[in-house]
């Protein structure tokens, strides 16, 4: 799950984390009261999506006037963001975050993940902020340095100390990267982050350390025990479908192409999106319905399935371990029965009760094509999508 | 022989009296598994599938020399119940359930590492040597007592792998789903070893999928550590780059973890790759000659 930036410097703020005073708006009405609550002759505007790049996009702006400011949120809240890291279509944009202007000396990265490889959480910093540290990390990883955090132990100031020394940081400063560090790692963990990004952190004209932006990701496991933050989860930065299959503890993923897929099980949904590829097709989504599907949950991902008007055709591949392929035969009827369906079904089921299962489609009535085994299914619903017979 | 798990292996079950772990104890039973208690807190003493339930690990235990536990906790009792399995002096932990916080696992696998506990798992569908035992939530009937290892981070494919090696008579040694989680218990390196060591087992299966670089680190390993023939398929060429794909584990982060880079590092460590997840029993047959 994602923050916005202006939660994710509550969060900091929480922590006493330096982050610039600020204030978040919903309409260009509230504005000038969130400039009087400020600061400075000049203030930063800046839209509130889930995506990077917003700068460029033209979704951050210096202003000098409250009219700016204004014309500003007029310009894009209620409209969609478009950044190098959206789709065509790009975020819908409804807060814009005032922020009080830092005069910047330096510009610094500062970030942290959860390193699959060493299995540890390492905090990454470089005096490269402000850029695309993916291409800093790609065309000078030496000018990133990393500190991995013993899980058990936990953080240690020395950690802190070597980092500040690799960035060349003052003694003052490194005693505020010090609490820095100790309260980001305290934070992460507490908060169960899976990752974070500050970027730029900046040394100011005075000498402090600010983190001018804030990127967080939220481990989606861990919601249960972060309610406060699943509250804040904004559901209109997410894909309609993708966050209505959430809901019915689908996972689903929006592609581009024209065959729609249900399957059970992620690894073969995705191989099941490969195979169709390898025969000339292209998927519409990726959608795994879990082990544990009954009628109602895979009726519910035949909705959402075909609720993408590109799909052309659609494939079923159950390979019933857990899943009883008769329950799905009885939801993909009653899917059908209820949102109607015209376009080609093939449906390839698998183990668990499998003849059952194609008995109760085949005695439907429904335009159903039978498939036996991957490659087939995957080469007759390829043809269907053509318009093609099998 | 085979891996990790046999006939013989005493295995206990924790979260043992819940729907689903009581629905797959069952299948394990029928299957031959020698399932010999439960642990559920609170119910100890009760009786559940003919089997004695106790209310923590250590006195199932003392009272069954179990060496291994199947657990079905929920995720967000999973770090205590994993940990406490670790600390009872089992040698084998297999964890089904999916959904663990992943600071929880970072935590856990350290721990168990330190312990000298292997853990599989978690978000895997388990262990089974067919014809022997079953430790997990695979349909049995679709497997066949063979040569073939077969090592996966996701469910269904494990399933696809196995139908197949069984349809054309090779059968399999041992099965072992590592799980679709960004930190597992154990890693393809981990069973790799363990199918080399195996007398039984003549070549081996390997299926990854995007995410992470396990894939990559198990082909340089196999390149200076594996004699046996291996076959390989990575699902989620098609997938996009940043979206989770159903599994924790399998999502291109920054670039990186795509199927085509693991493709590539296998076959430079002289792994045979399908593109294809309906070729993998075929690719067994073309490397091995059988």
């Amino acid at each position: 799950m994602n923050l916005h930036e202006y939660q994710a410097k509550e969060l900091f703020r929480e922590y006493g984390i330096p982050v610039s005073n600020g204030v978040a708006v919903n309409s260009s009405l509230d504005i000038k009261k969130a400039i009087e609550a400020l600061e400075g002759d000049r203030w930063v505007v800046k839209a509130q999506v889930h995506a990077g790049g917003r700068g460029k996009a033209g979704g951050v702006k210096l202003v000098h006037t409250v009219e700016e400011a204004e014309a500003f949120a007029e310009k894009w809240l209620g409209k969609n963001l478009v950044t190098y890291q959206t789709d065509e279509t790009g975020q819908p944009v409804s807060k814009i975050l005032v922020e009080e202007c830092t005069n910047i000396s330096e510009e610094l990265y500062l970030g942290a993940v959860i390193d699959r490889a060493s299995q540890r959480l390492v905090f990454m910093a470089s005096q490269e902020g402000g850029v695309n540290i993916e291409e800093v990390a790609s065309k000078t990883p030496e000018k990133i340095f990393q500190i991995a955090i013993d899980p058990i132990a936990g953080p240690k100031s020395q950690e802190a100390e070597s980092l500040s020394s690799q960035l060349s940081l003052s003694e003052s400063q490194k005693k505020q990267f010090e609490k820095l560090y100790l309260s980001l790692a305290k934070m992460f963990v507490e908060k169960d982050l899976s990752l974070l990004e500050i970027n730029p952190l900046v040394v100011a004209a005075d000498g402090n350390l600010i983190c001018l932006d804030a990127k967080i990701n939220i481990d989606s496991n861990a919601l249960f025990r972060q309610e406060l933050l699943a509250e804040m989860n904004d559901l209109s930065q997410e894909d309609q479908r993708e966050s209505l299959a959430s809901k019915w503890k689908l996972s689903y993923v929006a592609l581009e192409g024209n065959i729609g897929c249900m399957v059970n099980g992620a690894g073969l949904a995705m191989g099941t999106m490969d195979i169709i590829k390898l025969h000339g097709g292209e998927p519409a989504n990726f959608l795994d319905v879990g082990g544990a599907a009954d009628p109602e949950r895979v009726s519910e991902a035949f909705k959402i399935i075909l609720s993408d008007e590109n799909v052309q055709a659609v494939l079923i591949n159950i390979f019933g371990g857990i899943v009883r392929c008769d329950v799905i035969a009885d939801g993909i009827i009653e899917a059908v029965k209820e949102v109607g369906v015209n376009v080609p079904v093939v449906v390839r089921l698998e183990g668990n009760k499998a003849e059952l299962g194609s008995e109760k489609l085949s005695k439907s009535g429904l335009n159903i094509i039978n498939a036996n085994g991957l490659e087939e299914a995957a080469k007759f619903v390829v043809k269907a999508s053509k318009g093609e017979n099998s | 022989m085979s891996i990790l798990i046999n006939k013989d292996t005493k295995v206990i079950c924790q979260g043992f009296t819940g729907s689903q772990a009581t629905l797959h104890c069952e299948q394990c039973l029928d299957y031959g598994t020698s399932l010999v208690a439960g642990v559920t807190p609170g119910k100890g003493g009760q009786i559940h599938l003919d089997l004695p339930v106790f209310n923590d690990v250590k006195e199932a235990v003392s009272a069954t020399r179990a060496t291994a536990t199947l657990i079905f906790v929920p995720a967000r009792f999973c770090k205590e119940a994993i940990l406490e399995a670790a600390e009872a002096g089992l040698d084998l932990i297999v964890c089904i359930t999916e959904g663990i916080p992943i600071l929880d696992m970072l935590e856990v696998k350290m721990r168990c590492d330190n312990l000298g506990v292997r853990l599989i798992g978690p978000n895997c569908p388990g262990v089974i040597t067919p014809g022997e035992s079953k430790m997990g939530i695979m349909p049995g009937n679709i497997h066949l007592p063979g040569k073939v290892g077969v090592i996966s981070r996701s469910g269904t494919l494990t399933y696809e792998a196995v139908k197949q090696t069984s349809d054309l008579g090779f059968g399999q040694s041992s099965c072992v789903g590592i799980g679709g989680d960004p930190i597992p218990g154990s890693s393809f390196i981990d069973i790799l070893t363990l199918f080399e060591e195996d007398s039984e087992t003549e070549a081996i299966v390997m299926v990854g999928e995007i995410g992470g670089t396990a894939e990559e680190m198990a082909a340089e390993f196999i390149q200076s550590n594996v004699s046996k023939p291996v076959v390989s398929y990575i699902a989620g060429v098609t997938a996009p780059p940043d979206k989770r794909m159903g599994h924790a584990g399998a999502i291109i982060a920054g670039g990186k973890g795509t199927a085509e880079e693991k493709f590539k590092a296998l076959e430079a460590a002289g792994v045979h790759t399908v593109r294809s997840p309906a070729d993998i029993g075929k690719g067994i047959g073309e490397i091995t000659g059988w």
